[in-house]
């Protein structure tokens, strides 16, 4: 049963998970907005933009890395 | 001039078809679009699987829990399928970007065939797999997220009574079958489109979708509601063009299919 979950578990974070920082920024960024932007800014019209902008300076910074090591 | 009761009756049920069509049609054309392209890039065997078993899912579960369904909290569907979405399409846009800027390769299949060639060559049959669970799960997601708005508009829309409730049901089914139609007159054309550019195009949909359903799963206000998604479409799709040459200005491009 274990070995099971195990395995469908895997399978579903091969899914969704390429490079592993990148994966792990979305995450972290996901559960701050979550967390702190329904409180701080509660129907303020710049809280949707604000996780836009968070996800986009994440692929940003993912892809440029990558271009860099690619040197 | 003055309405009976039965006018007023015909009028309603007319007005609830009508708006459960254009809601639902709404709603379909969403998930429609990420079904195209998804069916477009990775095949659509495991696509059209993924459509059919949402449904076939969101069917079972309206069966056995009927109106009941309008006590899970929608927003907790939202979050936790929107979660799924963004990270698979983060995930797709990045190497999207990438493989237009030559850093990856532009093929996945070239490096496959290699592989294969390789293990052939080493007597070991090796057969083409013909189940991607990428393609099922994004097309699982996005029908169960879309489908399960419908059921929420169609529940609300026919909540004044047993006829109403039906005429709600028919005004998504042809919502559903309008759709059907508009996806078939449109995957011939969608498998002209370059593989590289649909990938690209896949990135965008999936990350937009996914960052607004978060958003909206989290009580996070968008400007202009639902009309966030197609800015957020745009934002993805300029970030990404831009960082294509500033990738390539930065690193030294590798051949392709290599």
């Amino acid at each position: 049963m274990m070995h099971c979950i195990r395995s469908v578990a895997r399978e579903l974070l091969g899914l969704i998970v390429d490079d592993g920082s990148f994966a792990g920024a979305i995450a972290v960024w996901l559960a701050i907005c979550i967390m702190a932007l329904p409180r701080v800014a509660a129907g303020a019209h710049w809280a949707g933009p604000t996780l836009f902008a968070g996800l986009a300076l994440i692929l940003i910074e993912s892809v440029l890395r990558f271009a860099r090591r690619k040197k | 001039m003055s309405f009976g009761p039965q006018h007023l009756a015909a009028m309603r049920m007319g007005t609830t078809l009508l708006v459960a069509f254009l809601a639902s049609i709404v709603e379909c054309v969403e998930a429609l679009t990420v079904v195209l392209a998804v069916g477009s890039v990775r095949g659509w065997p495991s696509a059209l699987a993924g459509t059919a078993s949402a449904l076939v899912t969101l069917a079972a579960i309206v069966a056995a829990l009927g109106p009941a369904l309008t006590r899970i909290p929608l927003h907790l569907i939202q979050l936790a399928i929107g979660a799924m979405i963004l990270l698979f399409g983060l995930r797709w846009l990045r190497k999207a970007i990438l493989r237009s800027a030559r850093l990856i390769a532009l093929h996945d299949e070239a490096t496959a065939f290699a592989k294969n060639t390789a293990a052939l060559r080493g007597n070991i049959l090796v057969e083409k797999p013909r189940w991607d669970k990428l393609a099922f799960a994004t097309a699982f997601n996005i029908t169960m997220l879309e489908g399960t708005e419908v059921v929420f508009i169609v529940i609300a829309l026919g909540a004044g009574g047993r006829e109403l409730m039906w005429t709600a049901s028919l005004g998504a089914v042809a919502a559903l079958l309008a759709i059907v139609a508009l996806g078939l007159a449109l995957h011939r054309p969608l498998a002209r489109v370059p593989e590289n550019t649909l990938k690209f195009i896949v990135g965008v949909l999936l990350s937009a979708f996914g960052t607004f359903w978060v958003g909206e799963g989290s009580h996070i206000a968008w400007p202009g509601g639902d009309l966030s998604i197609p800015v957020l479409m745009a934002a993805y799709l300029v970030l990404a063009l831009a960082l294509v040459p500033l990738c390539r200005a930065s690193a030294q491009p590798v051949a392709e299919g290599e």
